[in-house]
């Protein structure tokens, strides 16, 4: 599985991130990121794209995993 | 008289056109309030670290849209600083009892709006390099447009309330005419013009930062009702330099918007919603 490390970062680079990842490889990509807008966002992502996600609360943010 | 000052950080990377929204958006609230811009005053922030003539476009993209409201630009001040800032403090006249206020909107006036919405998912979309150039040009087209025109139509019709649509998005902006007028408001989601590629882009997550501390604000008091969260993102999204948002009596609402689509046929007026009596709620998305 792939990780995106987005934790800290800013809108739109959770976004773009994730977005490259998952153009990369067909495989399951968990991205980690801090804020819950951010969250939703990526959710939002995978959405759009036809992909299915599990989101969980991590110690210090969220992750996602997308596939 | 009307006086105002707003200035903010650049949304795109053109000075030149940096300059024209700043200016666009900080002249706006006089038009907000139905008044005639006549004096404005630059007012930067510039690092010493950029060159010069950088600065000499954003003055001169304010300056041009100074100059087509009718105003004059008579100087201004500036600050070193880390970010560039730009904006103006703006003078305009209104004769006492034309005065557009926010609260007057009553049960049954017509919601218009006379500019798209979306520039905030698309300037993030723009950020992330994921905006196509169509989209952000459309974008940029909105953000500088000015509200004279606009304003010019109304003045022809009776304005129960009036106010411009920025940083608290439609939801936010509406909520606050609600509040003062008493009443609760009725947004037609798909009735309103989206920017090109604004509804794409926010269904993939370009929602900016500022959407959702709006939404957190706001949806308390709103009732979503059966509407794609992607549109309720959207009304949600901070504008920037976005359009005025009038309340108007049912039977002039028709003939208000096709002037106002007539004199400007790409702004994207459209009619957004109705007055409704105070309710449980105070937005209602249909």
């Amino acid at each position: 599985m792939k990780t995106v490390d987005a934790r800290g970062l800013s809108c739109p680079e959770p976004i773009m991130l994730t977005d490259q990842a998952l153009k990369e490889s067909n495989e399951q990509v968990k991205v980690l990121v801090t804020e819950p807008h951010q969250k939703m966002n990526v959710e939002k992502l995978a959405k759009s794209k036809g992909l299915s996600y599990t989101s969980n609360e991590t110690e210090d943010g969220f992750e996602v995993i997308i596939r | 008289m009307i006086q105002t000052v707003d200035f903010f950080t650049p949304v795109v990377d053109d000075p030149y056109t940096f300059g024209q929204i700043a200016a666009a958006n900080a002249l706006s609230d006089v038009y907000a309030m139905g008044g005639e811009p006549k004096v404005a005053l630059n007012i930067v922030c510039f690092p010493n670290c950029l060159d010069v003539e950088i600065l000499g476009e954003i003055l001169r993209g304010g300056a041009d849209k100074v100059k087509e409201t009718g105003a004059v630009l008579v100087g201004g001040h500036s600050v070193q600083d880390d970010e560039p800032k730009y904006g103006l403090c703006v003078s305009g006249f209104v004769h006492p009892d034309k005065v557009y206020k926010n609260h007057g909107a009553a049960a049954g006036d017509v919601l218009i709006l006379t500019k798209k919405v979306g520039s905030g998912v698309i300037n993030t979309a723009v950020k992330g390099g994921m905006a196509s150039a169509e989209a952000e040009a459309a974008a940029v087209a909105v953000m500088s447009m000015l509200n004279k025109t606009a304003k010019r139509v109304s003045e022809k019709y009776t304005v129960h309330a009036c106010t411009d649509i920025t940083g608290f998005g439609v939801i936010g902006h509406c909520c606050e005419m609600a509040e003062a007028s008493d009443v609760s408001l009725e947004i037609y989601t798909k009735s309103i013009n989206y920017i090109e590629g604004a509804v794409e882009y926010a269904s993939m997550g370009l929602v900016p930062a500022g959407a959702y501390s709006n939404m957190g604000h706001r949806q308390d008091q709103v009732e979503k009702g059966g509407i794609e969260d992607v549109y309720e993102d959207l009304l949600y999204d901070p504008q920037t330099s976005g359009g005025l948002l009038f309340a108007v009596p049912e039977e002039e609402a028709e003939a208000f918007l096709g002037e106002l689509k007539e004199a400007e046929p790409d702004g994207g007026a459209c009619i957004a919603g109705r007055a409704l009596p105070k309710g449980e709620k105070l937005i209602y998305l249909k």
